[in-house]
């Protein structure tokens, strides 16, 4: 009863956002009168008209960046907390870490276009780069920030190392991860359009281009919409998994 | 079970290099079953002292043995318990309360009876369920108690386990920490700052001075435990006995201070 309601509530707010931004888009559109921004009412039809033969395109734009964001985080979260843990290793790989963070790793495209090629394995491999900075500098501070003292009580009941990882680093950095992954998918999605964009003739960043350069604007726009779509469901879904793995904090 | 602290000092080494004593020639003997509450000026390195019973830590000097033997590390049959509890947020008050059982390797269901029984000694049995956020302070402190319990230890170490409590609660856990090692004959070590606790929790006192930490004073108390004892002359002498024996420990630190600062104009 309690639980229904507040699916209904949650639902309520999705709607009033939803309209809120086409009321934003409708307002703006009607403001400026340019053929490159279409009223959402002339965009929607437009939409589910090109929905089936954007599928594909979207699939693989998808599976580029969840691949890349799994990459990232494989690779990212056991080397973030490492650092966080081991003053040793930090004193050793904390200044490289200092210097490729702020990094644009983006101009390195062409780079990995030289090294692997035009299709999708570049466009994962600049995501995932990208991504693997961010994961290790937050998990990084996370394991430095953790509260001592539960690491103390978990080795006073003749915890090894192994036990203070499993009872203590790793749950108490979940929340973390999740919130750089969230605050990632953004950035991932960014480096995602801009790379279908320049090179390839898949995903969603090339049909964009693609509808622009044939000045079809409404198609241009359906290819918009996917993008958001992405980013949203993306977005969703480390929220429910976050939701599910710290019930604690709520 | 028996623990012997010997000649236990310890040094930190400070970020400027210079060296801070933190604890000189101690020692202490606890026999098993005893109940031993030490007391001293805050800061002076008694939780020091319970760490390196504990294992955790290791002295500068001196020797640390367990029935006999030259402690190590961490034993099984030994809990700390912490001043802030050392919960862990992330684990229900079930899983926390069966986390050294689980870390020990006790089986699933030698760890479930186990912790189920020690949760019910400390009256929370109907809370497994929860987050330990979700209980009051009073519980929380409960609920780190159960833990040590379920691992059937015979050597309780508590950090000033009830200083973040108010008074009502204290006393109602005072009481739990009594009927708990009258039920289970384990040894308890308890640091505290209050003179109350330490006498209605101590069957010997034992009085540090300031840091560095060394024994000022020792007091046998051989009417605790007794029924009414919170009430009775016999608790108030020794209170006033430990107070006093507080009071000179200050009073020469403040002395020695004074000829230091004497010296230095």
């Amino acid at each position: 009863m309690k639980n229904s309601r507040m699916i209904l509530k949650r639902i309520g707010c999705y709607v009033f956002a939803i309209a809120f931004v086409l009321a934003g888009w409708h307002i703006t559109a009607v403001l400026l009168k340019t053929p490159a921004l279409p009223t959402p009412a002339e965009t929607i039809p437009v939409f589910t008209q090109y929905a089936i033969s954007m599928w594909p395109d979207f699939l693989i734009s998808l599976e580029r960046v969840v691949l890349a964001l799994v990459i990232a985080a494989v690779l990212g979260v056991p080397c973030g907390l490492a650092l966080g843990r081991s003053p040793r290793l930090d004193a050793l790989f904390g200044p490289v870490l200092y210097i490729m963070y702020p990094l644009p790793k983006i101009v390195l495209l062409p780079i990995l276009l030289v090294l692997l090629g035009l299709g999708g394995a570049p466009k994962i491999a600049l995501i995932a780069l990208t991504i693997f900075f961010q994961i290790v500098v937050v998990m990084r501070d996370a394991a430095k920030s953790l509260p001592e003292q539960t690491i103390e009580s978990v080795r006073s009941l003749g915890g090894s190392r192994w036990d203070v990882w499993r009872h203590v680093i790793i749950p108490a950095s979940t929340p973390d991860l999740f919130t750089t992954l969230r605050v990632s998918s953004g950035i991932a999605i960014a480096i995602l359009f801009f790379a279908e964009a320049i090179v390839g003739s898949t995903g969603l960043g090339h049909f964009i281009m693609e509808s622009w350069s044939m000045v079809n604007y409404p198609r241009m726009f359906a290819g918009i919409i996917a993008f958001a779509l992405l980013g949203v469901i993306l977005y969703a879904i480390f929220d429910i998994v976050e939701r599910r793995l710290t019930r604690w904090k709520r | 079970m028996n623990l012997s602290l010997q000649h236990i000092s310890v040094c930190y080494d400070n970020a400027d290099g210079t060296q801070l004593e933190a604890v000189r020639d101690v020692s202490l003997e606890v026999e098993g079953g005893q109940a031993v509450a030490l007391i001293g000026p805050s800061g002076c390195g008694k939780s020091t002292l319970l760490r390196i019973a504990c294992g955790l830590l290791t002295p500068t000097s001196g020797s640390v043995r367990i029935g006999g033997e030259e402690l190590a590390g961490p034993r099984s049959a030994t809990a700390l318990i912490l001043q802030d509890f050392g919960l862990l947020p992330w684990k229900t008050v079930y899983k926390n309360a069966e986390l050294g059982l689980r870390i020990r390797g006790v089986s699933k269901d030698e760890c479930k009876k186990r912790t189920m029984h020690a949760l019910s000694q400390v009256g929370l049995a109907d809370m497994a369920n929860r987050y330990p956020k979700e209980l009051s302070g009073g519980m929380q402190q409960r609920l780190a108690l159960a833990r040590a319990l379920a691992l059937d230890v015979d050597l309780l170490l508590m950090d000033e386990p009830l200083s973040a409590l108010d008074a009502l609660l204290r006393e109602s856990l005072q009481e739990t920490l009594l009927k708990l090692w009258h039920e289970n004959r384990h040894a308890h070590v308890l640091v505290t700052h209050s003179i109350e606790e330490a006498v209605y929790l101590g069957q010997r006192i034992v009085v540090f001075s300031p840091r560095p930490a060394s024994v000022a004073a020792v007091i046998d108390n051989p009417h605790m435990g007794e029924e009414g004892f919170r009430t009775s002359q016999a608790y108030f002498e020794c209170c006033t006995e430990v107070r006093e024996a507080l009071n000179r420990v200050v009073a020469t630190d403040a002395r020695s201070e004074a000829s230091q600062e004497g010296r230095l104009a």
